[in-house]
């Protein structure tokens, strides 16, 4: 076994063990502590994948800041209600086994019947490879530059709005 | 070179940073409180060895034997994993910080960083972000309010000036076409100094360190008066002693942050102006480094013993109001630059 085939098994176990952890807690604050772990078990695995950025921005993102901002809301909950929420729907659990089975073999599709990257032809084996900040960045402002500044727009309009939302409660 | 020798190249330079930092984070504490006693005109410690000089000692001998409580209220594993978070997230910031530049050394070219890394900027971005984590799991688990209370405005003074501390870095990544601070040192060559040329960068780069800090003029998660002694209200021995080192760890980290990004990193004019070669040189290079850390970190304190606490409303007016579009300004500044004046 090399290395890098070891990093994955520990990543991916770890990553899994925190997802099925997060899922399993009863309590939010706790669960939302096991989606960091499963994002930093994330950000190893796209550092395997020699996607440095990717890896980074992930933690940036998701662990830095969206995680923040979810327990910063949820310190503030009732950390009672969601226990009382369960146990009041059965209906809920019966639907939430249905999505995510659905879910799961959806996912299962995709792997069992996709071609691995290894006999594509080279440019799209090149298109694979884009992972450090300079390819990212040049791909960005030229072939993908109206989709990027697409989503730009969408972002700033979501701003906008959400302030707008914000300033009628205050109000 | 081998796979075994960039190892053991490496080992050293860790295990040589780790003490280095180690011994400055234990006399930062000194000095902060030496510092204090000058500010407050009173003596300070001056009972442990000469000048008091021992004295970081003696604290964590008197950390370590106190009885370690925690409370019954208490999430118990995340109440004693935060410290160390904090501690972790504290030292790992150092690995990309170059503090020399490239040596020859028993005919070994070895460069004065840990790791080299293409994206290093993101990597220092990426663990300032997963700071707030220590502080925020001990606001938690804690199971009181005040600790609670100083938790949830660590998360939120963290978010609101990391967007400003971001924009700030990314007026110097434009000026050096690099995310890796080596290149980022290598493009300050002269008096080429980013504090100089983007002084609004600079500006908004330094407030935002004091709030990711935590220090005083922006110490809200844990002000005394009004939330005991916040996110850290109930931890006591060797776990609060976590906290404060890793409050004095931070101080390093951002001082060489600073220094790194604005002030030129190791870069010593006096080196050009002399024509200093060989081993002269990269010791005047490195002493540049450690003297421009300890002013910052002279900086650092001087501030908290001289200007009040914000309250929480103008803390978060100045984040969002003020230092953010300043940054913005400072991007537009920095692009004008380049476009018009072709640095």
């Amino acid at each position: 076994m090399n290395a890098e085939l070891i990093l994955f098994i520990v990543f991916a176990l770890l990553a899994l063990f925190a997802s099925v952890m997060m899922v399993t807690r009863k309590n939010p604050v706790l669960s939302a502590v096991f989606l960091i772990l499963n994002f930093f078990a994330l950000a190893g695995l796209y550092l395997l994948l020699n996607a440095q950025f990717i890896a980074v921005v992930q933690i940036i993102v998701y662990a830095g800041a969206i995680m923040v901002l979810f327990l910063f809301v949820l310190m503030l909950l009732n950390q009672r209600s969601e226990e009382k929420i369960l146990n009041g729907k059965k209906n809920l659990k019966i639907f939430a086994i249905i999505v995510s089975a659905l879910v799961v073999f959806q996912l299962a599709y995709i792997i069992f019947y996709s071609k691995p990257s290894a006999g594509l032809a080279p440019e799209l084996q090149k298109s694979v490879q884009a992972g450090t900040v300079e390819q990212i960045g040049h791909q960005l402002y030229t072939n993908y530059v109206l989709p990027f500044e697409a989503a730009g727009f969408l972002l700033l309009a979501a701003t906008v709005g959400a302030l707008i939302l914000a300033k009628k409660k205050f109000e | 070179m081998s796979i075994m020798e960039i190892v053991v190249i490496t080992l050293i330079k860790i295990v040589a940073i780790l003490s280095v930092f180690l011994l400055s984070v234990a006399y930062s504490v000194y000095f902060e409180r030496k510092i204090a006693s000058w500010a407050q005109n009173r003596v300070g410690p001056n009972r442990v060895g000469w000048n008091g000089l021992l004295q970081p000692f003696a604290d964590v001998f008197k950390l370590l034997l106190k009885e370690d409580i925690v409370p019954e209220a208490s999430n118990k594993p995340l109440h004693t994993l935060a410290p160390f978070i904090a501690l972790l997230v504290a030292f790992s910031t150092y690995a990309v910080i170059p503090f020399g530049p490239e040596v020859e050394l028993f005919g070994y070219k070895i460069n004065l960083v840990v790791a080299d890394v293409n994206i290093g900027i993101l990597y220092v971005l990426a663990f300032t972000s997963i700071a707030v984590y220590g502080i925020t799991f001990a606001g938690w688990s804690s199971g009181s309010k005040y600790s609670l209370l100083g938790g949830i405005r660590s998360s939120a003074q963290m978010i609101s000036y990391e967007v400003s501390m971001g924009f700030s870095v990314g007026g110097v990544i434009l000026l050096a076409e690099s995310l890796s601070p080596v290149k980022i040192v290598e493009a300050q060559h002269g008096w080429m100094w980013n504090a100089i040329i983007q002084p609004i960068g600079f500006i908004t780069f330094l407030v935002s360190s004091f709030a990711e800090t935590n220090r005083l003029p922006f110490d809200l998660p844990e002000a005394e008066p009004e939330l005991v002694g916040g996110y850290h209200t109930e931890y006591s021995s060797m776990k609060f002693a976590g906290f404060f080192l890793a409050e004095y760890a931070n101080m390093i980290i951002s001082s060489a942050l600073i220094t790194t990004l604005y002030l030129g990193g190791w870069q010593n004019p006096l080196v050009d102006i002399f024509h200093i070669q060989g081993g002269w040189a990269v010791a005047m290079q490195v002493g540049a480094f450690m003297i421009k850390i300890a002013l910052l970190l002279f900086f650092f304190i001087w501030v908290r013993w001289s200007l009040p606490r914000f309250r929480y409303d103008q803390l978060m007016n100045l984040g969002w109001k003020v230092m953010f579009p300043l940054a913005l300004l400072n991007i537009i500044w920095v692009a004008v630059l380049i476009m018009v004046f072709k640095i």
